[in-house]
């Protein structure tokens, strides 16, 4: 087979109808994509269910699970000023992140609103891949002046698949992965399988163990061919999923995502209608003993003041979606917040949720309930639903955190 | 003083640049009993208004020239008078006429050339309400620029103030007309007003000159009030000796008032420590520590040269990235060996402000170079001879003529190293319009582009005003969002110079607004 010319598979097609831009998995994809229930994530073509949704959420709980990860936004930042760019722009301190290591960050405004969140992968010493949930290269070169940095949008040069689930490990290894047994959460493998290169990072979003996979995009079918030849011969049950899956995957495990549970400041107009760290929660994230970062100025004034809302996981109880309920406060009789994102929780038989609660004069609402809008054969009903905070991740299991991890 | 107790006399303050501003600045911390430092980085101290020696023999006031709006307040507060400030024999303009039917402009006088008996009525009508509007402004020059959220005592006073001078001092209907005319141009207004085109030209100039504006160009009633601001309370005038004379009057009030000064002191950077300015260190790495740093440089400079940007959050220094503060005005200094004979100018004449700029087409024409990047073939003059009045200035029998010549924009397409000599040339060649054989009187020649400016003042972009006056770039916006009310995001530092409200010329107005700030912020412990 003639290898086909680098980035072949991602010139954009000149043809009108091509609405969404196929990724370098794609004639693999659609293999497994019956359904042909296809959505836009970033332009490109993303199943949003492949098969039966059941059967992917539970890949990702009791097997293994992948999915193309190729539209996530990506940035390769190098450069002298590297570092200090960086640790400037977000709110942890990164400055103590080895190469290869990788942690999540968030950033934001001068307000101290968060613009977006992701995952920062020191990949080798002074250079950085940033993956970011929506588009910041505007925001991140304007965060670059005065400093000698240089920034890359390389979304479309990296192709990547996120492999998820209890026997992921397994399936890697079985591919042909050396090296894996020693590799720990957050870790970055750099390694070849078959006659690519490929990296490896012990990351996810699903709050089990998973690795997700990088790869030019020329090697991208080497890649999902090696993953798939175990699964060929019977040995192991892999799925393809969509991000409906993912969807309830990341709630179960308690991970935000910017636009869906906030207002991401850049596209906030409202006043107030932006959140800041603290608001979502991400108290940890921030850090104000390290060198200078924006918004830092406007999260020391909010911190002296007293808390108003926040970004909490419920669990709620009964069989009803919460759907973008409104949230009261049984205790005083007021409304108080709303659901975001929602999900029946097949692992833990319950609906599970994030929702924006407003806290008077700081003081956590005891008593919330959600009312719930739902349809009986096309009649509406509404019901209440008493609610309970959960500080931890719904599901976060212990062996997402083993080395080596279990070979199940 | 009170039992709070008075902490600005135990507090030490180092001012970087000794121009103006950072001079009256200065003057007013000390007199309130801070210990007080300037570091100048040039070899005299008044910034844009220092003399120059352009040439062996011949002396001009380096950039401004013409003193028309120093602030009586501060004259008054910082004791000028008695530091020796003279600011010399005033001044009217005359625009000039190829065909010698020259017109001279007084504060609400015309004379001269052929002018209608309409324009010269509706020119004094034009000058009181103009004078009236500058100053409904005056609280707002006055004071720090409100903000408009958060607001303080003293903003909701400033702004009742402007208020109350719109609507009562100005009367219902000049405030109907004044929010009328506001933001448009002045190219409009001129031709609802008057009739002759030389008249209309030479108000334009003074709308435009300083800044990337064109007669046509929005915000230019703006700009003109801004200028006519001084015509509030004094009228132009040529200090005798250069400005550097008055740059040394208030060198003089400062060290009266107990202020140290050193020049060749080139501040490197303002040291940052937790987010607050502690001190600077100089070019010589000599670090010199204080309780509070006050810059006199503008916006550019001070945040994205001094401080290290990562100090800032970002959209803070991409706002001052993105100030509009490019020059397109060059200074052009000559000798000459005599008297220049414009046809139909008595020596009493010559020693006026004489600008050229005969119609409005040709400003805005001038303008359209500078929109893409050339210089204008036509500039706009504003030209004085100092040296009639203070014969100490050039040889005797010699003069030296000072010009202000718009536009020269400071990103020349061509690059100014090899334009600036052809530049020069069509600023003389202009005024050899008006007086023939004039090329051929000059024994020494010398112009300061933009680039010039920028190096020899350390003023980056080499503007005027520090920055455009342009609406967006004024008041709460001066010189940013974030650092409008002369305190900055760093804690400790302040700006004083023209890049703050209410800009430049030579008011002293930022330096002393400035200090105020200073004063309220850090005089008394809750
Ligand atoms: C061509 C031209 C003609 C003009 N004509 C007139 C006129 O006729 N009338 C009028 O009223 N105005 C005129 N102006 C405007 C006037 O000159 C300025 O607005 C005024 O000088 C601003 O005063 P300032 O004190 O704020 O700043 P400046 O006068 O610019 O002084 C700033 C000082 O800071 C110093 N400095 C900067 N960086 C450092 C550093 N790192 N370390 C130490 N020192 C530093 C500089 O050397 C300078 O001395 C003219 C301007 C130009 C460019």
């Amino acid at each position: 087979m003639s290898k086909p010319p680098p980035n072949a598979d991602l010139t954009p097609l000149p043809d009108y109808r091509q609405v969404l831009q196929p990724s370098p998995f794609h004639t693999r994809l659609v293999e497994h994509c019956p359904l042909q229930n296809w959505m836009s994530w970033n332009g490109y073509q993303t199943p949003r269910v492949c098969d039966v949704l059941a059967s992917e959420y539970f890949a990702i709980r009791s097997t293994c699970s992948v999915m193309d990860l190729t539209p996530m936004e990506k940035y390769r930042i190098a450069g002298p000023d590297a570092l200090k760019f960086l640790n400037r722009l977000v709110t942890r301190d990164v400055g103590d992140l080895k190469a290869g290591r990788v942690t999540y960050v968030v950033w934001c405004n001068d307000e101290g609103k968060v613009l977006d969140d992701g995952t920062l992968f020191h990949l080798r010493a002074g250079e950085y891949r940033l993956c970011a949930q929506h588009h910041q290269l505007d925001w991140l070169l304007l965060s670059s002046i005065g400093m000698d940095v240089s920034i890359q949008a390389e979304t479309h040069q990296v192709a990547a698949l996120s492999v998820q689930g209890p026997t992921s490990y397994a399936l890697l290894t079985a591919a042909g992965v050396v090296g894996l047994d020693q590799l720990k959460p957050f870790g970055i493998l750099h390694t070849r399988l078959r006659v690519f290169d490929l990296m490896i990072s012990r990351t996810g979003f699903t709050g089990d163990l998973g690795y997700e996979l990088w790869v030019e995009p020329a090697a991208a079918l080497s890649l999902w061919d090696a993953l798939f030849a175990p699964a060929q011969q019977g040995l192991f049950d892999v799925r393809v999923i969509g991000l409906s899956a993912l969807e309830m995957a990341r709630i179960e495990a308690g991970f935000i995502v910017p636009g869906d549970d906030f207002n991401t400041a850049e596209t906030t107009v409202r006043a107030d209608h932006d959140r800041s760290p603290f608001e979502l929660g991400l108290d940890w994230l921030v850090n104000f003993d390290k060198p200078h970062f924006t918004g830092k100025r406007a999260l020391l004034r909010e911190r002296a003041r007293p808390v108003m809302r926040r970004l909490v996981k419920l669990r709620v109880s009964g069989n009803k979606p919460p759907m973008d309920s409104f949230l009261y406060d049984a205790e005083h009789g007021r409304r108080i917040g709303t659901v975001k994102s929602q999900s029946w929780s097949p692992i833990l038989k319950s609906n599970v949720c994030l929702a924006d609660v407003g806290y008077s004069n700081g003081l956590v609402p005891s008593q919330i309930w959600a009312e719930i809008y739902y349809q009986k054969e096309l009649e509406w009903r509404a019901t209440w639903a008493e609610c309970f905070m959960s500080e931890k991740p719904f599901w976060a299991h212990p062996r997402r955190l083993k080395t080596p991890p279990r070979n199940f | 003083m009170t039992k709070t107790g008075f902490v600005g006399a135990s507090k030490s303050v180092l001012v970087v640049g000794g121009g103006h501003n950072g001079l009256v600045c200065a003057s007013y911390l000390a007199r309130a009993g801070y210990r007080v430092d300037i570091l100048e980085a040039r070899s005299a101290m008044g910034g844009g208004a220092a003399s120059s020696d352009f040439a062996e023999g011949y002396r001009v006031s380096g950039l401004a020239h013409i003193l028309h709006s120093l602030s009586p307040q501060v004259r008054s507060d910082l004791q000028l008078d008695a530091a020796g400030l003279e600011t010399g024999d005033s001044i009217d303009t005359i625009a000039l006429d190829k065909a010698g039917q020259h017109i001279t402009l007084g504060i609400d006088t015309l004379a001269g050339g052929d002018l209608s008996a309409d324009d010269i009525e509706a020119y004094g009508r034009f000058k009181r309400e103009f004078i009236g509007y500058a100053k409904a402004l005056e609280p707002l020059m006055m004071n720090k620029p409100p903000r408009l959220k958060d607001m303080d005592r003293r903003d909701k006073l400033t702004l009742a103030k402007l208020g109350w001078q719109l609507r009562f001092g100005l009367g219902k209907d000049s405030m109907r007309e004044f929010l009328r005319i506001g933001g448009i141009n002045i190219y409009d207004v001129l031709n609802e007003v008057f009739d002759s085109p030389l008249l209309k030209g030479a108000i334009a100039l003074d709308a435009v000159m300083g800044q990337h504006m064109g007669p046509r160009t929005p915000n230019t009633v703006l700009t003109y009030l801004h200028r006519l601001w001084g015509e509030t309370h004094s009228r132009p005038s040529l200090p005798s000796g250069g400005m550097g004379s008055i740059a040394k009057a208030l060198e003089r009030a400062a060290a009266n008032a107990g202020v140290s000064m050193r020049t060749a002191a080139k501040v490197q950077r303002i040291l940052v420590v937790d987010g607050a300015a502690v001190g600077v260190e100089l070019e010589s790495g000599e670090q010199l520590h204080a309780d509070i740093v006050i810059s006199n440089a503008d916006a550019k400079t001070t945040f994205l040269k001094l401080v290290d940007s990562s100090e800032f959050d970002a959209m803070f220094v991409h706002r001052v990235n993105s100030i509009r503060a490019n020059g397109d005005v060059a200074k052009v200094h000559l000798a000459l060996d005599g008297l220049p004979k414009i046809v139909g100018l008595s020596v009493e004449q010559l020693s006026q402000r004489l600008i050229i700029a005969p119609n409005m087409r040709y400003v805005e024409h001038a303008f359209n170079h500078s929109k893409y990047a050339e210089f204008s073939e036509n500039p706009l003059l504003e030209i004085t001879i100092p040296s009639i009045a203070d014969s100490s200035l050039a040889p005797p029998g010699h003069h030296v003529m000072s010009i202000s010549a718009s536009f020269a924009p400071y990103a020349l397409k061509l690059g100014w190293e090899t334009q600036r000599d052809a530049f020069m040339q069509r600023v003389i060649a202009v005024i050899e319009q008006y007086a023939p054989g004039f090329g051929a009187q000059i024994i020494a020649r010398e112009i300061l582009t933009p680039v010039d400016i920028e190096t020899q003042y350390h003023l980056s972009g080499g503007h005027w005003h520090h920055g455009e006056m342009a609406i967006d770039q004024l008041f709460m916006l001066r010189p940013v969002y974030g650092a409008a009310q002369y305190d900055t995001p760093i804690e400790g530092l302040y700006l004083c110079g023209a890049a703050a409200h209410p800009g430049g010329g030579l008011t002293g107005l930022p330096g002393r607004n400035a200090a105020q700030r200073v004063m309220r912020a850090t005089e008394w412990r809750p």
